[in-house]
């Protein structure tokens, strides 16, 4: 082709393709600005081209929705004239590359998402996957992850309430890092990133625009390979700066001087100044000569697509522009008038009197290209699902199998992770991590907000319909279990190379069963994040829909005494709500026990799983309930040792079980969905049951709490099947992540 | 009892130490930007925590040359109450208004949990409503908090009972330091018991629904009146 000085420019990495569009929407050729322009603004990362024919079969819509996707965070009204904010997001690449850094800019870009629309944060999960810690690198990367994590949410003073980290080998090369967010906001001091107002200023606030991070959205829509040690295209995050920022902005919006204001996350002013200007309907022109710079030598393409962190764009109205910048400087903050808003649908860059780019803003937003990728089922599907039951040989020991799944990873104490975030601050903190769901109260109210990440990759593996509507139902379940309505959902969703077409197969068919699962459980989704090429060296993650759901607790009772998983006092009636079927495929027990990742994940029937929310939290309400444990991942067993474990006063568990009629492990460790393990006082068993036949469900007593070990006996057996006492279970389970890590040598 | 509270920039618990003082307890509550170079009328001055100047350097180095902070020592000369509490500790160490400085944690890590301390000292403006001896459990949550002091001084502040709180085992044994403090200290007082900086975070411990009230006394002992006995 003749366009083959185009290899020759920096900063591009559009297709031959590609580039003939830009040719015909420009009717001209476009200059090196201009293609770093389109580079970064029809990129995966930002314009969602291979996956937004998928996302839009997401329901959206529900009458508490302010906001859907399509801003920088989904709004919820809570009622009270008060609204609740939130968004995930991932920050996978750069967490590779640099894992401090990377997973500390992923919480400033997702707390500036929040702030941005005006509500405080007010709390931050994360979602994480590594491979195995027995690998240095592994430990490494989760070392550094967790202590970037860290750094910036315990210096910007929001709580960080845990979420979930998963270790699976896939995850080695490609581990995840998924940021969660939640804010509150009265519902009038909702803003939202739309420029608009003729003649209104274009505003540039924060730090000063550096070299780091230009190319970070190419980056991030690219497999890494070998070789890829390109630490500059990571950004350096300063949470001291941020936090001045989030002050200085909350400040802004409450003076109403402002019209919008967006964070420059991917692709910096790009698509922060781009994006205001298509959501406004009109154009922007900016001077680059006014963009506060930290080295003079910076070029305009450059300055264009650099991502430094902790910057944002914001319209004023006219008049106001010394109101605006006395806010930004009294907290020592950069202040630019760097643009204005024009009404001719252009994104002018100048530099001075120099033209450097006019792009309609249109051929930048809408006529990104779009991709209908081709779809393929992999050739292993049928492989993967085929599990020889009769192959899986039952454990002879269920004592020592329990303490195995306990001291994995995956199921181990999560203690050593939470312990360095700073789960208190802001002093609203109901539901501590490592419990469930964490709770955060409303001041002043008697609110409270219940979040969870969930997400389960061997289900979305085997089946992703399955692995994306059960991501959606036990984020839901682990809700209903402190007693919390769900509202609405984020979704992060993290797949391999989009050109693939089992990767496009698996994505399509996991937002059908996330979609699905929303529908029928009533659950919009409100914001949201795609990340694909995850894969290093042609190596691909499995297929990971993580959802990051937030419910509503309305009552003064269920704040005061929360709901929690741990047994609270001996003599109390444990009770399984929900039926258990033969369903080993995709369980951990599989997995840790017969080292196999194969079958048919368990179904989900919707409505039996609404049934079970609507009798747990109408329980929860009644204050039926003494604990509550969603009872899915590891099965029914090693739930009943998370009990036990996490009671605040070592109460254990007596239990009696009929000899069931399928396989006992398949019984003990089997994975069926729509189940939660309740316990009562003995006077009010009657009452719950009530509630439950009432919803035509069933549930089985399975004992008593008692003294500080779990014993299981069957019927018609004389000996128990399985009795472990509860100072074994705590050794393996407080130290299967702790001692991987040498520098363990904290105390209680 | 009208309660200042100076905001650095980077000061992350002064919300939270409000909410007691005026939510909690009904006082009139100020803060006081850290440009300011003279105190509104007040009674009692905390310093809260946080990441003042974001802690880079070393955790209260540069906030200790903040304007506002002349007015704080002159405050505290004239024996007024001043609590510092977490990064407020670290400010007024570097203020050289108390011995000692604080070093990283043990561990090199962040720390946030619920710690047992025993009351050392109930001759303060702060302790005045606890019992010497007392077990109580207080949130920390910092990075630097392992306090170090020569042994000839550790003797000196022992000998004229300034020290306030210390980390000890849920039974009472002062063996143990979540951060590596030598003898556990994490709270100590002039000798009029009118100045006081800790590591614990009594605001976080001032609420039933946040898991515990140990902290709560401490600001009600400041709200009370107290006379050294």
């Amino acid at each position: 082709m003749s366009d083959s000085h185009l290899e020759a420019i920096p900063y591009h990495t559009l297709t031959d393709e590609e580039y003939q569009k830009t040719k015909k929407l420009l009717n001209r050729a476009p200059n090196a600005t201009e293609l770093a322009i389109f580079s970064a603004m029809w990129s995966e990362h930002c314009s969602y081209k291979s996956s937004k024919q998928y996302l839009a079969r997401f329901p959206t819509k529900g009458k508490q929705v302010i906001h859907g996707p399509g801003e920088n965070a989904g709004v919820v009204d809570i009622g009270d004239d008060w609204v609740a904010v939130f968004k995930i997001e991932s920050h996978n690449h750069p967490s590779y590359i640099e894992p401090f850094q990377g997973a500390a800019t992923g919480v400033g870009g997702i707390l500036r998402d929040i702030f941005t629309m005006g509500a405080r944060p007010v709390a931050l999960l994360n979602s994480l996957r590594f491979g195995p810690l027995d690998i240095p690198k592994n430990r490494y990367l989760m070392e550094e992850v967790v202590a970037g994590i860290a750094a910036y949410g315990n210096c910007i003073g929001v709580p960080t309430l845990g979420g979930e980290i998963v270790f699976n080998e896939i995850y080695s090369k490609n581990p995840l890092v998924n940021v969660f967010c939640l804010g509150i906001a009265k519902k009038d001091e909702i803003v939202t990133a739309a420029a608009g107002g003729i003649g209104n200023p274009v505003i540039y606030v924060g730090s000063k625009t550096g070299r780091d991070g230009v190319h970070g959205a190419t980056m991030a829509s690219a497999e890494l390979n070998a070789e890829t040690e390109d630490r500059h295209t990571v950004q350096v995050g300063d949470p001291f700066t941020e936090k001045r920022l989030v002050e200085a902005c909350l400040e802004l919006i409450h003076s109403g001087t402002l019209v919008g204001i967006q964070d420059m996350g991917a692709a910096g002013l790009t698509s922060s100044a781009t994006e205001m200007a298509d959501r406004g309907d009109c154009g922007i022109e900016i001077d680059l000569a006014k963009v506060p710079l930290r080295d003079a030598s910076i070029t305009p393409e450059e300055i264009m697509i650099s991502e430094s962190q902790e910057r944002m764009l914001l319209v004023a109205k006219k008049g106001c522009e010394a109101e605006v910048a006395a806010i930004f400087e009294r907290w020592d903050l950069d202040v630019a008038e760097i643009g204005v808003v024009t009404d001719d649908h252009i994104f002018r860059v100048k530099k001075g009197d120099a033209l450097v780019a006019e792009i309609p803003v249109k051929a930048l937003t809408a006529e990104a290209p779009l991709y209908d990728r081709p779809v393929k089922e992999p050739a292993f599907q049928d492989l993967l699902l085929g599990l020889q039951e009769e192959a899986i040989a039952e454990p002879k020991s269920y004592s020592k199998t329990l303490l195995t799944i306990l001291g994995s990873p995956n199921f181990a104490s999560k203690k050593w992770v939470y312990q360095q975030y700073d789960h208190m601050i802001q002093n609203n903190t109901v539901i501590p991590p490592g419990q469930g769901a964490a709770m955060v109260r409303l001041k002043g109210t008697n609110k409270a907000l219940a979040m969870t990440t969930d997400g389960n990759s061997t289900y979305a593996l085997l089946h992703p319909y399955f692995g994306g509507a059960i991501a959606v139902a036990e984020a839901a379940r682990n809700l209903a279990c402190v007693g919390a309505k769900p509202i609405a959902l984020t979704n992060c969703l993290n797949f391999g190379n989009p050109e693939r077409p089992e990767t496009m197969w698996s994505l399509g068919l996991s937002v059908e069963g996330m979609s699905d699962a929303c529908e029928r459980l009533e659950i919009p989704v409100v914001s949201g994040n795609v990340s694909l090429y995850n894969e290093t060296l042609g190596m691909g993650i499995y297929p990971t829909p993580v959802v990051g759901m937030v419910g509503l607790v309305d009552s003064a009772a269920l704040i005061e005494t929360p709901l929690t998983p741990g047994f609270k006092a001996p003599g109390e009636k444990i009770v399984l709500i929900g039926d258990t079927r033969e369903e080993l495929g995709g369980t951990a027990y599989l997995k840790i026990i017969h080292a196999q990742e194969r079958g048919y994940p368990p179904n989900v029937d919707f409505e039996k799983e609404k049934s079970v929310h609507a009798v747990v939290i109408a329980a929860a309400e009644a204050g039926l309930l003494r604990s509550a444990q969603d009872c899915a991942e590891g099965g029914l067993l090693v739930v009943l040792a998370e009990c036990c474990l996490l009671s605040p006063s070592d109460v254990g568990a007596k239990l009696e079980i009929e000899a069931p009629s399928i396989r006992m492990d398949g019984f003990l460790f089997g994975e069926s969905q729509s189940r939660i393990v309740v316990s009562v006082k003995t006077e009010d068993l009657v009452q719950l049951e009530a509630l439950i036949a009432e919803k035509g469900l069933s549930s089985t007593v399975l004992g008593e709490t008692g003294e500080a070990s779990l014993v299981l006996s069957v019927k018609g057996r004389a000996r128990p099947l399985l009795s472990v006492s509860l100072e074994a279970m705590k050794d393996v389970y407080e130290n299967g992540i702790s001692s991987y890590f040498e520098d363990h040598t904290q105390n209680t | 009892m009208r309660f200042g509270i100076v905001v650095f920039p980077g000061s992350n618990c002064d919300f939270d130490c409000r909410y007691v003082t005026a939510d909690v307890l009904g006082e009139p509550t100020s803060f006081i930007w850290h440009r300011e170079t003279k105190l509104p009328e007040i009674d009692v001055l905390i310093i809260p925590g946080g990441f003042s100047y974001g802690d880079y350097l070393r955790a209260g180095a540069i906030a200790r040359f903040s304007p506002i902070m002349d007015a704080v020592i002159d405050f505290a000369e004239k024996g007024n109450p001043v609590v510092g509490i977490c990064n407020g500790f670290q400010i007024l160490t570097e203020a050289g208004l108390l011995p000692g400085a604080l070093l990283q944690n043990n561990s090199t890590k962040f720390i946030c949990q619920w710690s047992s301390l025993r009351v050392e000292s109930n001759q303060t403006q702060f302790t005045h409503l606890y019992q010497t001896d007392e077990l109580i459990d207080l949130p920390i949550a910092h990075m630097d908090g392992n306090y170090y002091l020569e042994a000839d001084a550790v003797t000196e502040l022992e000998n004229n009972n300034q020290i306030v709180f210390r980390y000890v085992s849920k039974t009472g044994e002062t063996t143990v330091s979540a951060n590596g403090s030598p003898d556990g200290i994490t709270g100590l007082t002039t000798d009029d018991g009118r100045f006081t900086i800790m590591m614990p975070h009594p605001e976080r411990a001032s609420d039933a629904v946040l898991g515990g009230i140990d902290g709560i006394r401490l600001f009600k002992s400041l709200q009370s009146g107290w006379e050294k006995s």
